[in-house]
């Protein structure tokens, strides 16, 4: 540690610490723009100027000098750092000036206006008149993609966006050509960005040159309500916040969680709601006459009510969906059990993945912070990149940090880090038991990481497959004290909880492929259950969101609520129960869908025991005591594992297939979005111009 | 300086690879640098596909370097439009003819050579002549000040210009010819041009003083003559004591020799020693 003094504190810091970091932790405010905490350090805009007594003798950039670059007085006095002196408050209005000199005065046009770190800190250290007379420079916007909207001229090229679109998300698209006066901030040729991450360049842009296009000039920060909540996009449980105005959605943020998505979120969480607007479900229909027919509530009960007379209870079943928040999950598994139905399955995809193994058996055993720790990676049958985006920057974070071996079995794709491409399928995966050298790696690691991703687990063979991994996770050390190296990456918010809650086939049940299959049940509840085909036959009683593939199948179609519209526990890929917020209520005749299916019992005569989400959330909670410790990750054991591991199965020679193939269309509200369908066309046209 | 952008697409020629020549060059190049370092090679890679694509850096040169050395194009983007030496639209055919603007050239007359390079190749900067054979640059500063004004076309320079050596220079080049570089006023590189004044004793060059040490004897002498003229009648023999050489008595180490360090600091002294201290002990002395 090493004794600093940061205006008349005296305080011991890490002699790693830069002088911004020492400030900070004297609780002295440092304004920066370049300068951010997860990015490197580039030290261009000189905001945070202090004055030191034991270093160069003029302001100094704190954020990029060292606590121990600075020498002791000369009697052995900790060096001195002011942050509140004359000289730095001069030499800080002198860098605001220089920075307001070619910054346009746009702001009441600026959609940063209100969140602009440069309008902010222009209030302490701007002053009220300009000393400068010559013509502004102004800058050609770029067009950098759909996502990003830019405006040129205000950037301060503090190139925090330069940073992190090659740092974090590993994809060096943007660049800072020219210098000086000039220097401009651009893709090369102006192509639009291919990252899944780079929404979060308009987070980051201090001023108002990188803006986001789908939310341009739509609201003002002042006018909206901010809603914390859980994205559930994917399996990763991002935290956001919810901004709305009204009824309306106007915008999607991350919000900080180090144990989950640090600050980042994907391109589809963010830019997901023009999908909430779009296509939704706002009354309930009957099919009559092989045409879907609005109907009233009751009357759609009605409908289901005369339909389920007579049917035995093993004709009945149930699918959750990939949306379904653990309380949907928990409700419609209460009243499939009470209606004497085992039929239940959360596993669209078919996963072979049960709750029957052990908790250990579906988790991220690992934790997506415990990245940071593994010292090898090996990934099977996944593609991080598209499956989980933020958890693939983590992954990258670690592997920028070095000495992080990384093999991957499955698909080759561009995960923006380099791997040892070790096989196609589960043949090098029997071989990789046996040994290898990337085994030998694996065994040499202290902390072996052994990530198998739905696209080997989501086919026939999948129970065998994990098993395997579960026993090379076991036989290289992933699996010991103070360690759980062996994580399975979920693609739906929806599963974790699901499989939690034990939403799948109980004692003489059928599975997800089963009741789809023609002639599997008579009644099918789909709680928007979209990305599966139903076989003609079944009666299906879909409750759901949007009018996508599940609505399109349905004879009654029951409204629900989005995960921006209720209040809902999702359980991330880790096993963390996180509670999502409303923000906005469902629109038209829509409910939330605990109390849809909480009438319908009622009108099936079942009446489940519970009449608001609280009493639910009691009965849940009762039942599955974890889910009420939220934000925690409740560690699963390893005997799970280890069982797993002694299980056999041959795994089929059939290489694996990654789970998501289109990362911007993974489910009904993204398929509802037009920013999400342009994506999706840019991506492919950038697929077919690389296949030329 | 102002923004610089890629030429236009019309321009671009469709692909760029190196030459044979310049391919063996670049692996070269390229293998100077650590395993993992090959991106430091992209500055002389640059300036190479300059040269052979005629003067400029393409686009698909760009690329091409990129491509060779594992970088980004946004990476080979910024070092081309960073660096002003890179020029990243066609230059003039025959010459392109880059103007020092700096100071000492201003002062000794670049703006005349400017006025003929608008005169007779384009009013603006880096446009082509109607012909495509010329194009003109003001640049910074080329390094040949003493030459003032010059220019530099492709690798040479040519100084000590006027607008009328300009005029013969261009012409020079219209004809396909390549005009002897270096100071056109007739001086040899860049002496004094009203000749040389000093160092001008011819023993100096025909290898009679080579180790005759005869300017260290000069020097000593003119010490001594200072010391004499200037510090107490009892400075002379310990100030030329100290001055001089430390006698070489080998296996005699008993003598009362100053300490070398001492006698070169008396030496300084004696040297910067200004009349103001005649009654001071004299340093040499002290020494002792």
């Amino acid at each position: 540690m090493a004794k600093i003094i940061v205006d008349d504190i005296e305080l011991d810091v890490p002699p790693e610490y830069t002088l911004l970091q020492a400030c900070e932790a004297a609780g002295a405010e440092i304004p920066r723009f370049c300068f951010h905490e997860r990015l490197s350090i580039a030290g261009n805009c000189r905001m945070c100027l202090v004055e030191v007594k034991g270093g160069p003798p003029k302001p100094t950039a704190s954020c990029a000098m060292n606590v121990r670059d600075l020498r002791p007085g000369p009697n052995g006095e900790p060096p001195v750092v002011l942050t509140k002196s004359p000289m730095v408050k001069k030499a800080r209005e002198g860098v605001m000036e220089f920075l307001l000199i070619n910054h346009p005065l746009d702001c009441p046009i600026c959609d940063q206006g209100g969140e602009c770190d440069l309008q902010d800190q222009a209030m302490a250290y701007g002053v009220d008149t300009s000393r400068y007379i010559e013509n502004k420079r102004a800058v050609e916007d770029k067009y950098i993609g759909p996502l990003i909207k830019t405006s040129m001229t205000r950037c301060i090229q503090c190139t925090r966006c330069v940073r992190f679109t090659t740092e974090v998300a590993g994809v060096a698209e943007l660049g800072a050509i020219g210098r000086g006066e000039d220097m401009e901030i651009t893709t090369y040729l102006e192509a639009a960005m291919s990252s899944e991450l780079q929404g979060n360049v308009a987070d980051l842009c201090p001023v108002g040159a990188l803006t986001q296009r789908p939310y341009a000039f739509h609201a003002r920060p002042w006018e909206l309500v901010k809603t914390e909540s859980i994205d559930v996009m994917d399996a990763v449980g991002s935290n956001i916040r919810v901004d709305t105005r009204g009824r309306e959605v106007m915008r999607v943020l991350p919000r900080l969680n180090e144990d989950v998505n640090e600050e980042w979120i994907s391109d589809k969480t963010r830019y997901i709601w023009d999908g909430l607007k779009t296509q939704r479900l706002d009354r309930p229909y009957v099919r009559v006459g092989g045409r879907l027919k609005p109907a009233s509530w009751p009357e759609a009960f009605a409908a289901i009510a005369a339909k389920m007379k007579g049917v035995p209870g093993n004709r009945i079943g149930g699918l959750v969906g990939d949306l379904a928040s653990v309380e949907e999950a928990f409700a419609l598994k209460s009243l499939l059990s009470a209606l004497g139905s085992a039929n239940i399955d959360c596993r669209q995809d078919g996963t072979k993945l049960d709750p029957a193994l052990g908790r250990a058996s579906y988790l991220f055993n690992p934790t997506i912070a415990g990245i940071e720790q593994a010292d090898a990676l090996l990934i099977i049958g996944a593609d991080p990149r598209r499956e989980a985006s933020v958890l693939n920057a983590r992954i990258r974070k670690r592997w920028l940090a070095g000495n992080f071996p990384i093999g991957l079995v499955g698909e080759h794709v561009d995960l923006t880090y380099p791997y040892d491409y070790l096989g196609a399928g589960a043949d090098t995966l029997t071989d990789l038991v046996g040994d290898g050298t990337f085994a030998t790696t694996l065994k040499n690691a202290q902390r072996p990481l052994v990530l198998i991703g739905q696209g080997a687990l989501s086919r026939p063979d999948g129970a065998a497959v994990l098993a395997l991994a579960a026993r090379l996770a076991v036989s290289v050390g992933a699996v010991k004290d103070g360690w759980d190296g062996f994580g399975v990456l979920h693609t739906a918010a929806a599963r974790v909880g699901a499989l939690d809650v034990g939403a799948v086939p109980g004692e003489g049940g059928l599975d997800a492929v089963a009741m789809t299959n023609p002639g599997g049940v008579d009644v099918l509840f789909a709680l928007g259950a979209d990305e599966i085909d139903i076989a003609p036959g079944a009666f299906v009683v879909y409750l759901g969101t949007h009018g996508d593939r599940g609505a399109h199948r349905a004879d009654v179609i029951l409204p629900g609520a989005a995960y921006t519209e209720k209040s809902g526990t999702y359980v991330n890929t880790e096993g963390r129960a996180q509670l999502a917020n409303r923000a906005a209520f469902p629109p038209g005749e829509a409910r939330e869908d605990w109390a849809v299916l909480r009438a319908l019992s009622d009108v099936l005569g079942q009446r489940l025991p519970f009449d608001n989400l609280s009493e639910l959330r009691v009965k849940l909670y009762a039942a599955f005591p974890h889910l009420a410790r939220l934000d925690h990750v409740e560690p699963a054991g390893q005997a799970a594992i280890v069982a797993l591991a002694g299980l056999g199965g041959t795994p089929e020679r059939a290489p694996f297939r990654a789970a998501v193939t289109e990362f911007y269309l993974t489910n009904p509200i993204a398929r509802a979005s037009a920013v999400m369908a342009e994506c999706s066309a840019l991506a492919h046209s950038r697929l077919a111009a690389a296949a030329e | 300086m102002s923004v610089r952008r890629l030429a236009p697409k019309e321009v671009q020629p469709e692909s760029f690879v190196f030459t044979d020549e310049n391919l063996a060059w670049a692996e070269k190049t390229i293998a100077k640098y650590p395993p993992g370092r090959q991106a430091s090679a992209v500055i002389p890679l640059l300036m190479r596909a300059q040269e052979q694509a005629g003067g400029w850096v393409s686009e698909p040169a760009m690329r091409y370097v990129g491509d060779m050395l594992g970088m980004a194009p946004i990476r080979v983007y910024e070092i081309a439009t960073f660096y002003t030496q890179f020029q990243l639209q066609p230059v003039g055919r025959k010459a392109h003819v880059q103007v020092c603007g700096t100071t000492p050239c201003m002062l000794m007359g670049a703006g005349e050579l400017m006025k003929v390079c608008k005169k007779r190749i384009n009013a603006e900067p880096f446009h082509l002549s109607a012909d495509g054979d010329f194009s003109w640059e003001e640049v910074e500063c080329a390094g040949t000040c003493t030459n003032a004004p010059m220019i530099q076309v492709w690798k040479d320079v040519y100084e000590d210009l006027t607008p009328e050596d300009l005029e013969k220079i261009l012409d020079a080049f219209e004809r396909g010819e390549k005009p002897t570089p270096g100071p056109q006023n007739g001086r040899k590189s860049c002496e004094p041009v009203t000749g040389l004044r000093v160092l001008t004793s011819p023993e100096l060059y025909d290898g009679s003083m080579v180790g005759a040490g005869a300017g260290l004897a000069l020097a000593r002498e003119a010490i001594a003559a200072r010391e004499n003229g200037e510090a107490a009648p009892s400075a002379p023999p310990a100030a030329a004591a100290a001055a001089a050489p430390p006698p070489p008595p080998k296996g005699d180490p008993a003598p009362a020799k100053p300490p070398p360090a001492k006698a070169v600091e008396a030496a300084g002294e004696a040297d910067s020693e200004k009349p103001k201290k005649p009654v001071a002990p004299p340093p040499g002395t002290k020494a002792d």
